[in-house]
């Protein structure tokens, strides 16, 4: 062992800030199953991720998701009905959900639109494209750069996101958890258009299209 | 004028190459066929070791080392590939997965074997949810093919895959909180020592690699260690892929031996800033790396070039910004995003990266004083080596630089922005606390 890796096989984890967090310490706020109406199909779903790890509370993530997935966002039933599938308290599985960015603990619109604003993105036009995007669907600017904003009638949820990994695209945005770039101002109004429509998205523009940087064409050395 | 040598990339563009087929075509699934049938974990381990490949997810860390520290015998061990991607500049992992899942299950399933691993888990970060659904797909062939599973190419050996989506949070790439989200709680980070290979996930001996790091090991394990090291430096053998972004003509992700000049994979590569500008600074290894100057663009790109510069080749993403660019605005953009995805478990980092923010906003907006560049930058001294982790010291590093790298540009915003009486928007003065204490000394 090296220096940079002592061994402290002994020292157990944390415990003050391990035992406070047991998901099961308060058995009595377990929701039962019959108590909380758990649809059949989400039941069986949850209890497939629970089976793909060797503790089932490695599943909550993915259980929120499919929470998430079925009505829209993290709801309360929801999140008891998970709860109870997984014989945890919902309070933590609420602790969960509010800790990650991407599920949400309120009413979320019915397509997303995560624009990125972080560094790269920023340099080549991501707040101007956060400003088109609110425009377009009519979102509040200022909500929608602090946690997002619903478009009046509800169809369209857009935020200003932190680097969503795809600086190559910037300035780009996630639509429905598919990536596009490099956008331009104007395919704000189209791509929200579409959204409307129930049309696919900007489909020249999506990052399954894209070849390695390399390859590309726009080259002068290639 | 160099060129890219692509290993990890080769034959990306080949939409064939996401498909078992299209990967065993182009030679895949030999390693693991090499290293089940015919080699011994020790052989497997040396080979690791001696190719000195080093982790290529930030750190930097050998990796052959890395995986002879967890314990031999049999007990529940676990290896963990870190796919949450989410440092600002980074997008290389990404690319591998969606275009080469099966290069990263490959060598996995190799390094799984290496550590003593039975259970296997990609931690993909919630965003790349198309990447999850092509790493799905290649998880599920490669159980059909009996490269995943139970007794594998009868071996006597198992070993189960599992692909974790998280679901938005940067301080999951950090290996303890990933293990803390992986075991679905929220990602805090552990305290450490222990370290994850004495007691990792559900407290068991547990290995955590970046992508491209396991992407690499079935190469090494074909063509040998020798050869690996015949690629890059000394002190950093192999290929790297490069992210390149910001105010350069062509962003994206290059694959180069480490060790060529940073100026070439700007200019051959990216093909230079934008017509008309010039570079004025750049992250070597994405957000959290300190800024370097112009004058550091002959530096060779490697690991202890770098380290020398005074910044870190971290993952490995080079963010252009050129003469357009105000660095205090770059600065405050760095800094809000750590105060964003600070966890708040640990006070200098949630305070320091929330009161740099609002040190920062009266920076642009004129209302500082030269002598709060001083504050700004001892805040930073204060983060720094005080945390559970580094997330506070990704902001540290980066602002510090800037603030002592561009100081005269600082100064300027404040009297430009004072000048203008530039308020864009409404806010508040804040009288920061911790700016009055530590101006008293």
């Amino acid at each position: 062992m090296s220096d940079q890796f002592p061994e402290f096989p002994a020292l157990p984890v944390d415990i003050a800030l391990t035992e406070g967090r047991y998901p099961e310490s308060e058995a009595e706020q377990i929701p039962e199953l019959h108590e909380v109406d758990c649809p059949d199909d989400l039941r069986e779903q949850i209890e497939a991720l629970m089976a793909r790890y060797p503790e089932k509370n490695s599943a909550s993530i993915p259980a929120l998701w499919a929470v998430q997935r079925r009505y829209g966002w993290c709801t309360p039933e929801g999140i008891r009905q998970a709860a109870a599938v997984m014989r945890v308290t919902p309070a933590y599985l609420e602790s969960v959900a509010s800790f990650y960015d991407l599920l949400r603990t309120e009413p979320a619109g019915e397509h997303q639109v995560l624009v990125c604003t972080n560094i790269s993105c920023w340099m080549r036009g991501g707040d101007e494209m956060l400003d088109a995007f609110c425009e377009a669907a009519g979102c509040d600017r200022e909500a929608a750069g602090h946690g997002g904003a619903i478009s009046e009638d509800g169809k369209v949820f857009v935020s200003g996101f932190e680097c969503l990994g795809a600086c190559d695209l910037a300035p780009m945005a996630s639509i429905n958890e598919r990536y596009y770039g490099p956008l331009e101002p104007a395919d704000a109004a189209e791509a929200v258009r579409q959204l409307r429509e129930g049309e696919p998205v900007l489909e020249e523009k999506g990052l399954w299209h894209r070849r390695l940087a390399g390859d590309s064409s726009a080259g002068d050395d290639s | 004028m160099i060129k890219e040598t692509r290993v990890l990339l080769a034959n990306a563009d080949d939409p064939k190459l996401r498909t078992l087929e299209g990967y065993r075509s182009y030679g895949g699934y030999k390693a693991l066929e090499k290293a089940y049938r015919e080699m011994e974990v020790d052989e497997l381990l040396r080979e690791l070791d001696e190719s000195g490949l080093r982790g290529r997810g930030g750190a930097g860390f050998p990796t052959g080392k890395k995986a002879s520290f967890l314990p031999r015998g049999d007990m529940a061990k676990y290896l963990c590939c870190n796919a949450d991607e989410s440092e600002p500049g980074a997008f290389k992992d990404r690319e591998l997965m969606q275009k080469n899942p099966h290069q990263l299950i490959e060598g996995i399933a190799v390094t799984a074997l290496a550590a003593g691993a039975k259970h296997a888990f990609i931690f993909i970060r919630g965003e790349y949810d198309q990447q999850a659904d092509i790493l799905d797909e290649a998880v599920a062939e490669a159980y059909e093919a009996g490269y995943l599973g139970k007794d594998i190419l009868g071996s006597k050996w198992d070993l189960e895959l599992v692909v974790h989506r998280g679901a938005g949070a940067y301080i999951c790439g950090e290996e303890t909180a990933l293990l803390d989200a992986l075991e679905g709680k929220r990602g805090n980070p552990r305290l450490k020592p222990p370290f994850p290979a004495v007691q990792g996930l559900y407290g068991g001996p547990t290995l955590i690699n970046n992508v491209e790091t396991l992407s690499n090991v079935p190469h090494i394990v074909n063509n040998g260690a020798e050869w690996f090291k015949s690629l890059g430096t000394e002190q950093s053998p192999g290929t790297k892929v490069v992210s390149i972004s910001g105010c350069v003509q062509r962003p994206g992700n290059y694959e180069v031996e480490l060790g060529l000049p940073i100026r070439s994979l700007i200019w051959d590569l990216a093909g230079g800033p934008l017509p008309g500008r010039q570079i004025k600074a750049f992250y070597p290894g994405g957000s959290s790396s300190p800024v370097l100057t112009p004058d550091d663009l002959d530096r060779p790109y490697s690991f202890e070039s770098m380290a020398e510069a005074g910044s870190m080749l971290g993952s490995g993403s080079i963010i252009v910004a050129d003469d357009t660019i105000s660095i205090p605005h770059m600065a405050l953009r760095t800094a809000r995003f750590y105060r964003h995805e600070s966890c708040g478990k640990c006070t200098p980092c949630r305070e320091g990266t929330s009161w740099t923010v609002k040190m920062l906003e009266r920076v642009v907006r004129g209302e500082a004083t030269p002598m709060d560049l001083d504050i700004i930058a001892s805040v930073q001294s204060n983060i720094m080596g005080r945390c559970l982790c580094v997330l506070g010291d990704a902001m540290a590093m980066p602002v510090s630089s800037m603030v002592n790298k561009f100081r005269e540009e600082f100064e300027e915003v404040i009297a430009s922005a004072a000048a203008e009486g530039l308020t864009s928007e409404p806010h508040e003065v804040v009288q920061s606390p911790l700016a009055v204490e530590v101006a008293n000394g």
